[in-house]
């Protein structure tokens, strides 16, 4: 694969270094002790990017993003007003608010959330609970929005004051024309390609794309009004007949605004307003002190591992060990880079894949020990272990990456899985896959290529 | 070479030892749900005095009340989680507490819904399902026979329901509970009872290109006997991360752990106990026709 190994042995042994450099721990101060004094202190971070290219800004601070159940969050509480529903169907609309609330909050990029129901007395509420504290105020606004979508038409009376001059549409002059949020088969951030202004694309189920046809078919030369929340957003003017189901939405939105809107209405309306009435820091729901035991716990895990590896393999287990810090570190850095919030089920997916990091060399070493008996010399056995092992490792670990995408649901289909708890699985999941299976066979190859000096004893 | 082939019946009735009385446990007694899938009560008080833990245990437990988790907050607030309670048994909690913690606001005594949803549960059993029929197809394209899917599928169905079984039965006389995290604990077990199936699966396939008249039964006890070594050290080394959490490891992630350990056990088992058998058995079955 590669002709020297060498040249690949450096480049691994710089990302190490780039990797741990960024893997550096949070607020840690570091002093060397001499002779009674400290002749050495200082505060270790991670490093924060801030680069200015032209117009591009890059701005990025490499620190870990703990979930809810390690290091607690924000804790928000939405009060949904039900002054218009009929008590009998109040935990209905409280069940579908908390479900739309969860899919903004998905949609929004917050990785795992969680979304609780909770009736009190005669007060419905709507707990949602945020892993960390930034972008809490841009989540909520997302979240506390009806994101009502509604197309009007001006009425009589109104058609007939618009011809004195220009007319702004309201709730009185204009009417419903039965066409609203329910018929989006979804929406989209698009960009208008005469100006580059941002706006939603709309797509209509085919039963809404139908009414759509029939509207614009009726309107044509009048202005449709789409209003949310009962504001009016826009009111272009028909021109033709739209029949392939689909509208654009543009109101001079920003980037952000246009991106919003497009979310809530995939997200699909909320049945009753909400409005935040409480909003507070939380601890670690898994507990500080549990969570401390159980990284000792792993720690002295995987010095057992490593051990281990030594013990059976020598030399050999020597690299695999290597090769596993290197996993360690370059995962932690991708976490941080990408970022990804680290949760309980996340680590789960982190350690099953370490698991499958050091099989691939356990299938390696296994081979080679096979091809050495054969009475191959070391070299060649080596090579040998590595391609005869190969399939197996991929055919194993290709397997384990469908489920994870799956799982994943990058599509953000209906059907599957959009939450939190899955999703962070299957991202950490992922991840180490394709990381094991660089460490596991990139790194060990090129440590054992320039370092190995063959087994004791054994031919060469 | 060890003769695998021969003690099919024996991994049947080691499986069965588990499976029956797990499945009669299922039925009789289904797995005890979590407050996550439940919900629950919860009260949060501010208190004039720091309480110990073990006190509000213990008071917890004389009012009957089922504490799932207590958290603490700044100023002596208290967060207690429990199960669905009555309302006179939180009362007489409260009572209790102020005894020990002095004057006792109460910010918050709710009743509140499950963190994950019957939508979410079902939309998880969908992506499995999926998942086990995109890993079928792979497997069946890969070792270019619909037989070596299948097999590693039933296996993996296998050791699934190993882990609801054993959970059942711990939740039985144990009382553990099922929470998310053992759907955590599910999704992983899946992967890696098809990760170590495969490795088995390649080597019979590798002795089949090579050897064509020996009979399956012989080509899989060959493979077996091979590959049987790594297997065990490889479940070891995973088995040893698991084992020092459920030993060492906090509270609040012992029946995670413990579940994972399961699914490690039976995935390791799984490959060569029953995901080869069925394919040998299979295999004879179309040679019979």
């Amino acid at each position: 694969m590669t002709k020297n190994p060498r040249k690949l042995f450096l480049f691994l042994i710089i990302l190490t270094i780039v990797v741990a450099i960024i893997d550096l721990p949070e607020h840690y101060v570091l002093s060397i002790p001499w002779k009674g004094k400290t002749i050495f202190q200082k505060e270790l971070n991670p490093p924060t990017l801030d680069i200015q290219v032209g117009s591009l800004h890059i701005q990025k601070s490499f620190t870990t993003h703990l979930g809810l159940d390690l290091a607690g969050g924000t804790h928000v509480v939405l009060e949904a007003d039900m002054t218009g529903i009929p008590p009998a169907s109040r935990m209905d609309a409280l069940e579908s608010s908390k479900q739309v609330i969860e899919r903004r909050v998905n949609f929004f990029g917050v990785s795992e959330p969680v979304v609780q129901s909770l009736k009190s007395g005669d007060t419905y509420r709507v707990i949602v609970e945020l892993p960390g504290i930034a972008d809490v105020e841009q989540a909520l606004t997302l979240i506390g929005q009806t994101a009502k979508l509604e197309f009007r038409e001006f009425t009589k009376e109104g058609q007939e004051s618009t011809e004195s001059g220009f007319l702004f549409p309201t709730l009185t002059n204009t009417q419903s024309v039965d066409l609203s949020g329910k018929d989006l088969k979804k929406a989209a951030l698009s960009f208008n390609s005469n100006n580059g202004e941002p706006e939603v694309t709309i797509e209509f189920t085919s039963e809404g794309g139908k009414k759509f046809a029939d509207i614009t078919k009726r309107l044509i030369g009048k202005p449709l009004a789409i209003f949310l929340d009962d504001t009016p957003l826009t009111w272009p003017t028909v021109t033709v007949e739209i029949t392939d189901g689909s509208a654009i939405i543009s109101g001079g939105f920003t980037y952000d605004q246009a991106k919003r809107l497009a979310l809530q209405l995939n997200a699909g309306a909320l049945p009753v307003p909400v409005s935040v009435v409480e909003k507070r820091i939380v601890g670690a729901t898994l507990g500080a002190d549990s969570i401390a035991k159980s990284v000792r716990a792993g720690c002295i895990g995987l010095g057992i591992v490593a051990l281990f590896m030594i013990l059976k393999y020598g030399w050999l287990g020597l690299y695999a060990d290597f090769a596993l810090v290197v996993y360690g570190l370059l995962t932690l850095a991708l976490y941080r880079i990408i970022p990804i919030t680290l949760t309980l089920p996340g680590i789960a997916g982190f350690i099953l894949s370490i698991g499958m990091a050091v099989d691939s060399n356990i299938l390696i070493f296994e081979r080679f020990k096979e091809e050495l008996r054969k009475g191959k010399p070391w070299q060649i056995a080596m090579e040998l272990g590595f391609g005869k092992a190969w399939e197996s490792i991929r055919d194993a670990n290709f397997t384990t990456i469908i489920t994870s995408i799956i799982l994943f649901n990058p599509g953000n289909w209906d059907f599957l899985p959009s939450s939190g708890l899955i999703r962070g699985f299957a991202a950490t999941l992922f991840l180490g896959v394709l990381i094991s299976l660089f460490t596991g066979i990139v790194v060990t190859r090129t440590f054992i290529r320039v370092l190995y000096r063959g087994p004791k004893g054994g031919v060469s | 070479m060890i003769r695998f082939s021969k003690y099919i019946w024996l991994y049947v009735l080691i499986s069965s030892l588990i499976l029956v009385p797990g499945i009669y446990s299922l039925i009789r007694w289904g797995l005890l749900p979590s407050i996550d899938f439940t919900g629950g009560t919860v009260l949060e008080v501010r208190l004039e005095k720091p309480v110990e833990k073990d006190v509000v245990v213990s008071l917890a437990q004389k009012n009957t009340i089922d504490l799932i988790e207590m958290t603490q907050g700044e100023k002596n607030g208290y967060t207690f989680r429990m199960k669905q309670t009555k309302e006179e048994s939180v009362d007489a909690f409260q009572y209790d507490l102020e005894k020990e913690g002095g004057k006792t606001d109460v910010l918050r005594k709710d009743f509140v819904g499950p963190v994950v949803g019957k939508e979410l549960l079902g939309k998880a059993v969908i992506a499995s399902l999926l998942a086990m029929f995109a890993i079928l197809s792979y497997v069946a394209y890969a070792f270019k026979n619909i037989k070596f899917g299948f097999s590693a599928i039933i296996a993996l169905l296998h050791d699934v329901l190993i882990m609801f079984v054993s959970f059942s039965l711990l939740g039985h006389f144990f009382g553990v509970e099922v929470d998310t995290l053992f759907v955590t604990a599910f999704l992983t077990t899946m992967s890696f009872s098809v990760h170590d199936t495969i490795v088995i699966f390649d080597r019979i396939r590798e002795y089949r290109k090579r050897d064509t008249k020996t009979s399956l039964a012989v080509i899989s006890d060959m493979a077996l006997t091979e590959t049987m070594g790594r297997s065990l050290v490889n479940s070891f080394t995973i088995i040893f991360m698991l084992l020092s959490l459920v030993l060492m490891g906090g509270e609040t992630v012992h029946w995670f752990a413990v579940a994972l350990l399961i699914g490690t056990i039976t995935g390791t088992y799984s490959s060569p106990f029953i995901a080869t058998p069925i394919l040998i058995l299979w295999d004879r079955w179309e040679r019979k026709k």
